[in-house]
């Protein structure tokens, strides 16, 4: 008997789903795309909610921005949850090795007493505001209007929450949990945290998603991370501290890596409509200008004579990368 | 002329590395068997590393390629941004 080996190849019958083949056509979809692109529930809503009867559950109408399709805002990093929890559980094992090599040698008293003190009265007390873009983005999330942008505001929101943590063991490393009582009360009374802890509040109430994501996203992350992650952070490893830049690295990776998927949002929403480039371009204006005073007390206190000369550097770039997203600022 | 080729395991991985490559070189044939794509081009090939990356949405190192790569035929010429595969001779 002879036996005859052969390789038959078997064409699937389909290659993605049909909601995913009407948009790409039918071949192998990524997983970013079929974990995306029309998840959100958009028919068959039986009953109004309770407490907004005027609208449906998931309904287009809760921000004044419109686009034809919601789906166009998607995300350049192509998180979905399998692809973000391995990029970000990347990033915690290296910045857990370097807390481990930082506690194990006993770097962080090698600190100058001066740079622990900025950082402790600086870097500390932003665990509170962090929470604050934890609850902006977690409303996105609940609120807002297809997969493509709400899904990837639920990992900033979660994102923000890690910051939060980081920032919580540095106050750990450097002083013990006494810091963190002491920046809980400069969050709550000191002169210096006043501004930004009235500006979170008041983003925290506000109705409009998308103005959340301006107000949040693009202007407070906009100019607060690259004053403190970036200005402030080459300043500790100048003079010293770079015990304190190992421990806020995955600060300044993620700002970097999230900036670029913030723009793509509103580049596209900007460039859909004139109506949605002026909403926006307002929002921007009309949140800078609270943020910047808020920064001005705390660029005094973590630059000192310079702090003028820094924040106007910042608030320049930010103008300069607004302009370059299609906004009039 | 004679032909290069490059064959890689299918796989997610792979898909937006093939889509790449058959975007830059629009003279390139991908024959699919299975678990695996051919593609063969007449000349030359080169892969680069800016529409990989852009197709996956984070920085790519051509390094990556080796891991789901079967074999090749052609010199090869590789630098940090393209991997080119030709008959040089």
């Amino acid at each position: 008997m002879e036996i005859d080996l052969r390789t038959v190849a078997i064409k699937p019958v389909r290659n993605t789903f049909d909601h995913i083949a009407r948009r790409f056509g039918d071949k192998p979809a990524s997983r970013y795309q079929e974990g995306t692109y029309d998840v959100q529930q958009t028919d068959i809503f039986h009953y109004r909610p309770m407490w907004e009867p005027e609208l449906q559950l998931f309904d287009k109408r809760r921000t004044k921005v419109e686009m034809k399709d919601w789906y166009a805002l998607k995300d350049p990093r192509q998180f979905y949850y399998g692809a973000w929890t391995i990029a970000r559980a990347r990033q915690q094992d290296a910045a857990e090795s370097s807390f481990d090599m930082i506690e194990e040698r006993g770097l962080a008293e090698l600190v100058p007493s001066e740079l622990k003190q900025t950082a402790l009265d600086v870097l500390v007390p932003l665990r509170h505001m962090e929470w604050g873009g934890n609850m902006g983005n977690s409303y996105i999330c609940a609120y807002g209007y297809g997969t493509a942008i709400s899904q990837p505001c639920m990992y900033h929101g979660m994102d923000h929450l890690a910051v939060a943590q980081y920032l919580t063991r540095i106050g750990l490393v450097l002083d013990g949990p006494e810091a963190l009582d002491v920046a809980k009360e400069a969050w709550m009374s000191a002169a210096m945290w006043q501004p930004m802890r009235r500006h979170v509040e008041n983003v925290l109430v506000v109705q409009d998603w998308f103005e959340i994501f301006v107000a949040q996203n693009l202007v407070l992350e906009g100019l607060t991370y690259p004053l403190i992650y970036d200005y402030l952070d080459g300043d500790f490893s100048a003079n010293g501290g770079t015990a304190i830049s190992m421990m806020t690295r995955f600060m300044g990776e993620w700002t970097t890596e999230t900036a670029k998927w913030i723009d793509a949002q509103i580049k596209v929403a900007a460039a859909e409509s004139p109506e949605n480039k002026a909403l926006l371009s307002d929002w921007v204006r009309q949140y800078r200008t609270p943020v910047l005073e808020a920064l001005v007390p705390i660029a005094a206190r973590a630059f000192g004579d310079k702090a003028e000369s820094v924040l106007a550097e910042v608030a320049a770039q930010f103008n300069a990368r607004c302009t370059k997203l299609g906004l009039a600022v | 002329m004679s032909k290069v080729f490059i064959a890689f395991q299918l796989n997610e991985d792979t898909r937006p590395i093939i889509e790449a490559v058959l975007a830059d070189n629009p003279h390139a044939v991908a024959n699919e068997s299975p678990a695996m794509v051919k593609i063969d081009a007449e000349g030359s090939l080169v892969i680069k590393r800016e529409s990989i990356e852009e197709l996956l949405g984070r920085d790519f190192d051509l390094q990556e390629l080796q891991v789901n790569l079967i074999t090749i035929s052609g010199h090869l010429d590789e630098d940090d941004d393209q991997f080119k595969l030709s008959w040089a001779n």
